[in-house]
């Protein structure tokens, strides 16, 4: 964790100076590569265990996870892996494809080439340019797998390149808040659907085909060797929400992420002597107490839907705060 | 002609036209170190220089050294076309173009402030009032401005053609927002990188001081009283073409590249928005033109500028560079008085001459153009791009008479000039390497003093027989070396 220092930071030229727009810019940034990260992995995942267990069901939750079942099924009769696959990869009409998104990635990221290194651009812009050219033969059902290993892999690259190629200012710590912020939703939203897909009813809760679907909602978080390795015997559906909700070691969980952020907006607050930080900093502060206090069982059973729901509500609202404080609407003179 | 002996190899078949070649027709005897570059080059085998242009536009591609052209869903990357065999000047020639170019600026300075206050020169009758005060680009909020050291155009691209004997000649000035030194820079280290054994152990004069000198420049030139100026490059944001010429110049002075919405002004002074509030900014070197700047003064439809940026300059609060209203002095027609212009406040004779240039809106210009109409080059002067001119010798008899007509309705539009024997540059073209048109753009900063960047922006009509250099007409560019000694 960043400590704060009793003393004030040297500033070095150039420093403080971050522009408000650069800083939106960064969030949205690290935010849409962890979307695509989180999609790929979704994709991937879901037609594995669709394929396994012979159900079209899997695919419905990619779409409530995502809740675009009205744009969705304005433009696709079924729910099919095709209609699917390719409304998340190469439909530019919606919003939350990867396509589009690594558009939007590209232009934030055009935005921030005076901050930026060299390196992180010319991946992005390479990166961008080749999801822009997929087309339907890139998606059948034979490379999907291949064609989402190499999608992560390239958001990996991203956070790999950020990680080392960034300069440490406030820029990074605004790109440390829109990642997690974007992993905190993304959790949350997993466990909410599939929670509540998987357990219907009574009826094949523990069986075979149950725990197998438990195991692919794990992988699709990069979650199912570490929680192996915790808890070798408490393959349990609670147990699986409790780890990703609240181990502090799993680096997408809703507390990792949150306590990230947590820290982020201490530095800016701290180091940077920025103003306004305060309502941002409580919010995450409530959030965090309230996932310390409760077990994973009191969360399930006071409702498990209802909690997820009030996360991503807050998440948002610290979303707003941050934008608030940081890049506030400019007034026009001339209106 | 065919060059013999020396020029064997890549040049075996190089077809030397009857114009000045830069590299192996400049009736003279070159120094050592362009026979250097040109051994070198006629070792290079076809192939293999063919090999390493397609490796420098897949680099340009991928690191996105590009004009970007939008349509309505996409952005569209262009590479602007970059020839791997250099134009290469000697030190006498750099050294007549570096003091011509310095002498220009001072002149157009000298001019910008006497039109902006005493009018001297329009006085003495030596430019018509009426060009300089009725012109489009005279700024009325510069008048009884005083600019911080008398700077008007602290950036200045002068458009450089060589004649049939190698003669440097003024084609125009551009005065306002000059582009293009972003490829000078990065053409330069593609050129190091991939063409190393090209450039080994001669001395070439580097280029990448540009950023810093820039940046020394334009807080030379803050409001003073100031410590430590915050200087920004004001781009008209992602959108335009030149936006990656925009954020290289940031980056390489260590400044924020800011847009319109970035900028506000309060009490006549300028601020920009940071995380941390409002920051004071003292220097602005904008790439938006004038009309944009400021929806209080001029078009009060842009959204691109900074309401009230141009009552914070008057009163002396920032500094635009360049200054408003620059336009008057790069205009084609002012152009034809700048020799006048150059005696009347330096008492010096131009160093670099102009093109001949017969002005139309003059009787005895309009009746010289119309007779000879078919061996001149007509230019509108209010375009810039290569747009809407008119090149006599290849033009076709329906083209003459359309011109004849559009310059008797409006000569004052008009300026005519002889066709230049533009020298050429061995380029590698599809069919091998042959003689292309080049001309060259210098540019040159100006602070408390003019600093010439060494070389300057070559570009090449890469079509057979083509004048035109222009990026949006088939053009192309060349790193330009200028050897020390």
């Amino acid at each position: 964790m960043t400590q704060v220092s009793a003393f004030p930071p040297p500033v070095l030229p150039g420093l403080r100076n971050l522009l408000s727009r650069y800083a939106e810019s960064t969030m949205w940034l690290a935010r849409y590569m962890e979307r695509i990260e989180n999609m790929a992995r979704l994709i991937e995942v879901t037609s594995t265990s669709v394929q396994a267990s012979n159900m079209d069901a899997g695919w419905d939750s990619v779409i409530r996870i995502n809740a675009d079942d009205a744009l969705f099924f304005q433009h696709h009769k079924s729910v099919t892996e095709r209609s699917v696959v390719s409304f998340y990869i190469t439909d530019r009409d919606n919003p939350d494809s990867i396509v589009s998104m690594a558009r939007c990635a590209r232009e934030n990221a055009r935005v921030l080439r005076p901050l930026i290194s060299t390196e992180m651009w010319m991946h992005l812009n390479v990166f961008t340019r080749w999801v822009m050219e997929l087309g339907p033969d890139d998606t059948g059902a034979g490379y999907l797998s291949t064609l989402c290993t190499r999608l992560k892999q390239d958001c990996q690259t991203h956070f790999g390149i950020t990680e080392g190629t960034l300069y440490r200012d406030q820029a990074w710590l605004f790109y440390i808040l829109g990642k997690n912020l974007e992993r905190a939703d993304q959790i949350t939203r997993l466990i909410d659907i599939k929670y509540h897909t998987l357990l219907p009813s009574g009826a094949g809760v523990g069986s075979d085909i149950d725990m197998s679907q438990w195991t692919s909602v794990l992988r699709s978080a990069a979650a199912y060797h570490a929680f192996r390795r915790v808890l070798p015997e408490g393959m349990t559906p609670a147990n699986i929400v409790g780890f990703m909700l609240k181990n502090d070691g799993f680096p997408r969980s809703l507390s990792a992420s949150l306590r990230s952020v947590d820290c982020a907006l201490a530095s800016l607050a701290g180091e940077y002597r920025l103003r306004h930080c305060s309502p941002s900093q409580e919010r995450v502060e409530e959030l965090r107490v309230t996932l310390v206090e409760q077990t994973v069982e009191d969360i399930i059973m006071r409702g498990l839907h209802e909690y997820m729901d009030w996360i991503q509500r807050q998440l948002r609202q610290i979303q707003n705060d941050i934008a608030n404080a940081f890049w506030p609407p400019v007034v026009s003179v001339q209106a | 002609m065919k060059m013999a002996a020396q020029a064997a190899g890549l040049f075996a078949t190089y077809d030397v036209p009857d114009f000045f070649c830069e590299l192996l027709n400049r009736r003279d005897i070159p120094p050592p170190g362009l026979q250097l570059v040109r051994e070198r080059l006629a070792r290079f085998d076809l192939a293999e220089l063919r090999r390493r242009a397609a490796a420098v536009e897949a680099q340009f591609y991928r690191l996105g050294i590009t004009f970007t052209v939008y349509s309505d869903r996409e952005a569209i990357d262009r590479v602007l076309p970059f020839d791997v065999i250099p134009r290469v000047l000697t030190a006498a020639e750099w050294d007549h173009v570096e003091r011509g170019v310095q002498q220009r600026v001072q002149a157009i300075n000298l001019f910008l402030h006497d039109i902006y206050h005493d009018r001297h020169i329009l006085r003495d009758n030596v430019v018509p009032a009426d060009l300089v005060l009725g012109n489009s680009n005279y700024c009325q909020a510069m008048v009884g401005l005083d600019v911080p050291g008398g700077v008007y155009v602290h950036i200045n691209g002068t458009d450089l053609v060589r004649d049939r004997d190698g003669r440097f000649l003024v084609l125009e000035d551009n005065a306002r927002t000059p582009s293009g030194v972003s490829y000078v820079l990065e053409d330069r280290q593609m050129m190091l990188r991939l063409m190393p054994d090209l450039a080994t152990g001669l001395d070439i004069r580097p280029v990448d001081e540009y950023g810093p000198r820039l940046h020394r420049a334009l807080a030379e030139v803050a409001p003073t009283g100031v410590a430590d100026p915050q200087v920004v490059l004001l781009s008209p944001g992602i959108y335009n073409a030149a936006y990656f010429e925009h954020v290289f110049l940031a980056r390489e002075m260590g400044i924020p590249l800011v847009e319109g919405r970035d900028l506000m002004v309060e009490d006549g002074r300028v601020y920009m928005r940071t995380v941390g509030g409002p920051r004071p900014v003292h220097s602005i070197y904008r790439r938006l033109n004038d009309d944009f700047l400021d929806p209080l003064v001029f078009n009060p439809d842009s959204l691109l500028g900074v309401p009230g940026l141009v009552d914070a300059y008057r009163r002396g609060n920032v500094t635009l560079a360049n200054a408003l209203g620059t336009g008057v002095a790069d205009d084609k027609a002012v152009y034809a008085y700048m020799p006048r212009i150059i005696r009347y406040y330096l008492d010096q004779e131009p160093i670099l001459t102009n093109v001949e240039t017969h002005i139309c809106g003059e009787p005895e210009g309009l009746a010289y153009t119309l007779a000879n109409l078919e061996h001149l080059v007509v230019k509108p002067v209010g375009e810039s791009g290569g747009y809407g001119l008119l090149i006599g010798p290849h033009a076709t008899q329906a083209q003459l008479d359309e011109f004849r007509t559009l310059l008797r309705a409006d000569p004052a539009n008009y300026i005519s000039q002889p066709v230049i024997s533009l020298s050429v540059s061995p380029t590698l073209c599809p069919a091998g390497v042959e003689g292309r048109h080049v001309d060259l753009r210098p540019f040159a900063v100006t602070g408390r003093d003019t600093w010439v960047l060494p070389g300057g922006l070559s570009r090449v009509a890469l079509r057979k027989g083509s004048l035109v250099v222009n990026s949006s007409q088939g053009g192309g560019a060349k790193d330009t070396w200028v050897l020390a000694s």
